[in-house]
């Protein structure tokens, strides 16, 4: 539905001047491919600066790329880049445009802006304000509403006139839990109902994990993973860590935890261990048996999060995609 | 007004163009007039929130010159000039100066990616955002004339003229800012450009016009707000000559015209970089 092939922008060189040093030609994307597949919510992550936004940038027509191309839904963004705002929604960061209206008259023009007539605009503001719970607050300006409630706003008026793609740059930057929720199932409603798709930018790696389909990792400029978040763990360590932590101390009378001394790394009551998956299957089944059991208070079984991955990976603390 | 770009016209080769086969239904486009309608809409919402900067402090600033003035000027052609001049003041401050501020914050901020990524044409949001900032100056424009004609003891006969002065200069003024605020490539850029068109109209559009050397005034005769304050300052004469009267109101016009379809282009520009 979206595919994007060799795109490549180079910010120019800036030569230095009193109080601002130079600073050399930037590859903001640098020959980025993807496939973006229907219906799916498919993730940007990345580390600042990594060319998160320019790539969305140029996807929802707003920059002209360098190179290469993109194709949303059989058209080409490059050629007409006009036509970008006929296919997506977009939810930038910034609400300046929106930022002294009214929640109900930001909804409302929006949607109207997206060529829908009055009563129709109408119509979906107020399903759209009923959906996320924004309707007590549909008569107060932006400006005044908390950070959260700005942004919520914001994507009630990305969501007035219809559109197959939603493209969203951290939607749910300063959200409570109940605005969170509230984004995720309009648009899961969106995608059972109508098949749209999602264009997540996110730094928030724990909301990425819960509803992203895939997710791509930019690092200056570069896709250098691309895979569901179960698949990018993987492809960082396929090990399981294991917590156990004793009651007061280690039943090392147990053959099988004094065996497992030498491989924990140590921390008052608690050991971690790093194991592949079948052996942390059979270290559970042991300590949670047995004469082990009587002396163990707690015990976490985790995969790597795609923090560790995003941390593996991005920035200055790059790793590369080694095994751990 | 014909500032309307020949490819947002219904009906234009570009309207009717058909995608590529095997492409998706493109969303509709917004018609200029139905989105013009709902950007003047939404920008007149936001005298609600900053009703003091966009409504009061243009009027307060030019009933404080007119009263300063009070002692200097004779009751004569240089009192129509002042009353005039503070009167016009109120729309260079407000189209002018704040609406250059405006979009110059627009652009920097990243604001006009919430308009570029709408399927709206630029003239559209040019032309409603400058023509909810000429209508913010109407109170003001209209009680510093009152003010002014009272003060100064000048007819109210002809105060009607208001009606064609404020969306005529206000067009001018309006299109001037729009353009300097998207041209500008710093916000703060924008705001000095504002500033200095604004003193430009005090200076040359209050001060009366014979005292001023021969580049000063042919200065004046640059700016498009001189032409709005000639056309009202000659309607406080006892037999008002309504010919040039339309003539400078005419000049403001086209200047309107011509400004407005500049800060258009400079839209299309800023959107899409």
């Amino acid at each position: 539905m979206c595919a994007v092939r060799g795109l490549t922008k180079t910010y120019p060189a800036v030569r230095g001047r009193r109080g601002t040093p130079a600073t050399p030609e930037v590859r903001a994307t640098d020959d980025v491919r993807l496939e973006i597949r229907r219906g799916e919510i498919f993730g940007l992550l990345g580390p600042n600066g990594a060319g998160k936004s320019t790539l969305v940038r140029q996807l929802t027509g707003l920059m002209r790329p360098d190179g290469g191309s993109v194709e949303i839904l059989g058209h080409d963004i490059v050629r007409h880049p006009e036509r970008a705002a006929r296919i997506l929604a977009y939810l930038g960061q910034e609400s300046t445009a929106l930022d002294e209206l009214t929640v109900s008259l930001a909804a409302e023009t929006t949607g109207r802006l997206r060529g829908l007539d009055v009563r129709r605009a109408r119509a979906e503001r107020d399903a759209v304000l009923d959906e996320l719970g924004l309707t007590p607050l549909a008569g107060r300006p932006l400006k005044k509403l908390s950070g959260g409630q700005r942004r919520l706003a914001c994507f009630a008026a990305a969501l007035v006139g219809e559109r197959p793609l939603l493209v969203l740059d951290e939607p749910t930057t300063g959200m409570d839990p109940v605005a969170r929720r509230a984004v995720w199932s309009a648009v899961d409603r969106r995608r059972a109902e109508r098949g749209t798709t999602v264009l997540l930018v996110t730094h928030n790696v724990i909301e990425a994990e819960t509803v992203l389909d895939r997710v791509a990792v930019l690092d200056r400029g570069r896709v250098i993973a691309c895979d569901t978040p179960a698949g990018l763990k993987e492809q960082v360590a396929g090990d399981v860590r294991v917590d156990l932590v004793w009651r007061d101390a280690a039943p090392l009378h147990v053959p099988e935890v004094a065996a497992l001394r030498d491989r924990a790394v140590e921390s008052g009551r608690r050991w971690t261990l790093r194991l592949g998956p079948e052996e942390a299957r059979a270290v559970v089944a042991t300590v949670t048996g047995g004469a082990a059991f009587a002396a163990l208070d707690d015990f976490t079984l985790a995969t790597p999060s795609l923090e560790d991955v995003y941390l593996a990976l991005g920035g200055a603390a790059q790793q590369g995609l080694v095994k751990a | 007004m014909s500032v309307v770009p020949a490819d947002v016209l219904p009906g234009s080769a570009l309207a009717v163009q058909e995608p590529a086969a095997g492409a998706a239904e493109l969303g509709p486009r917004a018609r200029l007039w139905p989105s013009l309608a709902a950007v003047y809409r939404a920008q007149l919402s936001r005298a609600r929130v900053a009703r003091i900067p966009l409504l009061f402090v243009a009027t307060f600033q030019s009933i404080g010159i007119m009263i300063l003035m009070r002692g200097v000027v004779d009751d004569g052609a240089e009192a129509q000039a002042v009353v005039a001049g503070s009167s016009v003041l109120v729309v260079a401050f407000v189209a002018l100066n704040l609406l250059a501020q405006y979009f110059g914050q627009l652009r920097a901020s990243g604001g006009l990616d919430h308009y570029a990524t709408l399927p709206v044409p630029p003239a559209a949001v040019v032309l409603g955002a400058a023509g909810a900032y000429a209508s913010f100056t109407v109170p003001g424009t209209v009680v510093t004339a009152v003010f002014g004609c009272v003060l100064f003891g000048l007819p109210l006969a002809h105060l009607w003229i208001l009606m064609a002065v404020i969306p005529l200069a206000g067009a001018a003024l309006a299109g001037l800012g729009a353009a300097l605020g998207l041209l500008a490539p710093r916000p703060e850029l924008a705001t000095l450009l504002g500033q200095l068109g604004m003193s430009a109209a005090l200076l040359l559009g209050v001060l009366p016009a014979d005292r001023m050397p021969e580049v000063v005034r042919f200065t004046r005769d640059l700016l498009p707000s001189t032409y709005g304050v000639e056309a009202f300052a000659r309607t406080f004469g006892a037999d008002p000559d309504w010919a040039f009267v339309l003539g400078d109101l005419a000049v403001c016009g086209g200047v309107g015209v011509v400004s407005l379809a500049v800060a258009t282009w400079a839209y299309r520009r800023a959107a899409v970089r």
